[in-house]
């Protein structure tokens, strides 16, 4: 299969990779897919006031869907939490020109994107309603 | 050295300049179909087309009455299979075979139960081996066919066909075996194997693409075929079509090759696979491999990295050709059915690579290939957080994944 010049930038020359501190009350985690489906996103946010002021993530997949979780990184970079939550798959498949059989790269960067936000909203709720932020910061749930 | 290298020999493998300078003449000047019987354009083809049949035959231990000629494995394998179970069909229509067969062997058995048959799919066990006590348990007196490969196109494995071939014997049903990456890489004797059918391809042994053979019994027991195409009655009229000539030459040479060369380069492409695995193994934790540690073919890798997709590492060495067991490098979106029959998981179907060297293969190649591995799993590792959570000391089985398609 041929990759886009896009892809194989984003592949080479991945943007934020790297974690943020989940513990943190100001961060939000968002990890989406499953090893046995071949890709697992793990895409944060840092919030400053409504806007997001960085972002990483880790990725274990394709080569489309580590240039859909870094695309998605740059563009979540300075956008408050509404415009973030505004982005769609369709736009990453238009931007890294992905083909048919790797759109679900693009669906999982946006199901990332939603999943941080949502883990950073609680996050911010729990904080005014209980007083002990550092636990169950995890969008996955561990079994025992 | 030249890039890309290529370490794919698995999948098909470059015309040997002996081959290929063996087969020029039959392009132009002996262009004759060795179906003509009235002039010398076509007793040459025939005596051409019958010193290859004598050249195939002995790469196999067979006579050479005994070689069909076809377009390549997958219509050999389609041929043995319908055309058994239509000759056979008064005697019953259960055919056993397993679940780590080519897909030419697979879909053909599909088609089979359409038309009424009955199949058994054994499951090899974790290495992707059948045992002999397996195909016992599963004949019945209605078996008309047996079919299990020599050796595994994807993990390698060698199944223990001579064991097998005494269990048909024994229980009087017929053995066929898709032979395409065991011919020239192992031993093969029909007769000591206890073989009834047979195929093999041009195009993995240093012979050109679109031509293969079948080998049928001729005696003891004589087996019979219903042909799968009709025409001029050619090849003892299991299977019509004029004869590719040059094909058929290139195919002989190639056979002969492999017969003469087999010994030596086995243990060349064995001495070069084990050093690609210690180096990787040495640099590199969490690393599995998959198929039999020993019982394999010798130019034959697959191995699982964990926490790293198959593709996206194909990406990383991109100038090493290689090929995957993930779902991302097929056009199905499943990962490789050999693998899942062996039980191997999902997520380490979704890791795996295979590597494949032959007759070319230079040991620079192979430590370049190394080299370029090591660095693109660590890289992809790296950001991995599949990786991160293990490095946590997370058990990743005892995760409970959201999102998941």
């Amino acid at each position: 299969m041929a990759y886009s010049d896009k892809v194989l930038d984003h592949y080479n020359h991945p943007r934020n990779v790297g974690a943020l501190d989940k513990a943190r009350a100001d961060v939000g985690t968002g990890v989406v897919g499953a090893p046995e489906c071949g890709d697992v996103m793990k895409l944060q946010i840092q919030v400053e006031g409504d806007r997001i002021v960085d972002a990483k993530f880790k990725t274990f997949g394709c080569g489309s869907a580590i240039a859909s979780s870094s695309l998605a990184t740059e563009w979540l970079k300075g956008k408050t939490l509404e415009q973030a939550e505004g982005i769609r798959n369709t736009e990453i498949v238009a931007e890294l020109s992905l083909p048919p059989v790797k759109i679900h790269c693009s669906v999982l960067a946006e199901d990332a994107i939603k999943a941080a936000i949502a883990d950073f909203k609680r996050k911010q709720g729990e904080d005014r309603a209980t007083a002990h932020p550092a636990e169950a910061q995890r969008t996955w749930e561990q079994n025992t | 050295m030249k890039l890309p290298i290529y370490l794919d020999y698995q999948a098909t493998t470059p015309v040997d300049a002996r081959v290929l300078e063996a087969m020029l003449p039959y392009f132009s000047e002996q262009f004759g179909n060795a179906a003509s019987r009235s002039h010398a354009f076509g007793w040459k083809a025939e005596e051409s087309v019958e010193h290859a049949r004598e050249q195939i035959a002995a790469a196999i231990g067979a006579s050479s009455k005994e070689i069909i000629f076809t377009s390549g494995s997958t219509e050999a394998i389609n041929l043995a299979l319908k055309g058994v179970a239509e000759m056979y069909a008064s005697k019953g229509k259960h055919l056993v075979t397993s679940l780590a067969e080519h897909k030419a062997v697979l879909d053909t058995c599909k088609h089979l139960e359409k038309l009424g048959c009955e199949v058994t799919y054994l499951k090899p066990d974790k290495t992707a081996r059948i045992a002999p006590e397996q195909v016992r348990a599963a004949i019945r007196p209605d078996t008309v066919l047996v079919a299990l490969m020599w050796a595994n196109n994807e993990v390698g494995t060698l199944n223990p066909i001579r064991e097998i071939g005494a269990v048909c014997r024994e229980l009087g049903t017929l053995f066929f075996t898709d032979a395409t990456q065991a011919v020239g890489k192992v031993p093969v004797d029909v007769e000591a194997d206890h073989v009834d059918l047979l195929c093999l391809s041009a195009h993995k042994i240093y012979g050109p693409k679109g031509v293969g053979a079948l080998y049928v019994r001729r005696k003891n027991p004589r087996v019979r075929l219903a042909a799968q195409m009709d025409g001029g009655g050619h090849e003892r009229g299991m299977r019509s079509g004029t004869l590719n000539v040059p094909g058929i030459v290139g195919l002989g040479k190639a056979c002969e090759l492999a017969r003469t060369e087999l010994v030596a380069e086995s243990a060349r492409c064995r001495e070069l696979r084990d050093h690609l695995q210690q180096r990787i193994e040495r640099e590199l934790g969490f690393v599995e491999l998959n198929g039999h540690p020993s019982e394999r073919l010798p130019g034959n890798l697959n191995l699982s990295f964990h926490f790293v997709e198959g593709e996206s590492l194909i990406m990383g060495i991109s100038d090493v050709a290689v090929s995957s067991g993930s779902a991302c490098t097929s056009a199905s979106l499943e990962p490789s059915h050999v693998l899942r029959a062996m039980d191997v998981g999902e997520d380490l179907a979704h890791s795996s690579i295979r590597f494949g060297i032959g007759r070319f293969t230079t040991r620079e190649e192979v430590d370049y290939a190394a080299d370029a591995l090591v660095k693109a799993v660590r890289r992809l590792r790296e950001m991995s957080p599949l990786y991160e959570l293990a490095q946590e000391g997370v058990d990743l089985k005892n995760i409970q994944w959201q999102g998941g398609h």
